[in-house]
């Protein structure tokens, strides 16, 4: 199995926002805003990193 | 003016007022979801999240495996790989049938590989997270 870059991210954003979300809130409402929060986090993060790489090599 | 206490943790969220539903002792809740992803939150009536937990993390797991994710093992000497090999022990059952089968086995070669090592390591290190939770919402320290 290969998987690009991007998608082992949304993978991993995935699954860790899930977990993230069920144990951090206790109630339901708030434990969707959670993980969407860090879902947002983790690929917004991402993606500004990998810019700054860009920035960085030209 | 009334004052609103805290339920003590000895009566936890599953105990039932007035049921004779038996309340699961809290760490029979961390072993079971340190064991299978998910299984304590399963024990104490927390389905939906309990499916949530096994799917997300044995997902992970699996994807990591698949994308020939190394696995690491005991006594490699080195300080990383025992981090990894922490990380790792933290899937439970999962880590005991990849070292079974033979899973993570083989040499990292490729960039993905590599990602692979990671999720395996990070599926553990959650469901630890995951079992914890249990163990509060038994225990009472957590509300619901």
């Amino acid at each position: 199995m290969t998987v690009s870059h991007f998608s082992a991210v949304l993978l991993f954003a995935l699954f860790t926002s899930i977990v993230f979300g069920i144990t951090q809130r206790a109630e339901p409402r708030m434990m969707i805003r959670f993980g969407a929060l860090c879902f947002a986090l983790f690929v917004g993060g991402t993606v500004a990193a990998s810019w700054v790489m860009w920035i960085i090599k030209h | 003016m009334t004052t609103k206490l805290q339920t003590p943790a000895i009566a936890g969220a599953n105990t039932m007022e007035g049921s004779s539903v038996k309340p699961t002792p809290p760490m029979m809740a961390l072993i079971a979801g340190w064991l299978v992803p998910g299984a304590g939150h399963l024990l104490l009536g927390k389905y939906i999240r309990g499916l949530l937990l096994l799917v997300s993390i044995v997902g992970m797991f699996a994807i990591g495996i698949a994308l020939q994710g190394k696995v690491y093992s005991p006594n490699t000497g080195e300080p990383l790989d025992m981090l990894g090999f922490a990380g790792d022990l933290g899937a439970g059952a999962l880590y005991g049938l990849a070292r079974l089968l033979g899973w993570g086995q083989a040499p990292v070669l490729i960039a993905v590989a590599d990602y692979g090592t990671k999720f395996i390591v990070v599926s553990g290190l959650l469901n630890i997270v995951a079992a914890v939770d249990a163990h509060s919402l038994a225990s009472g320290r957590k509300r619901s």
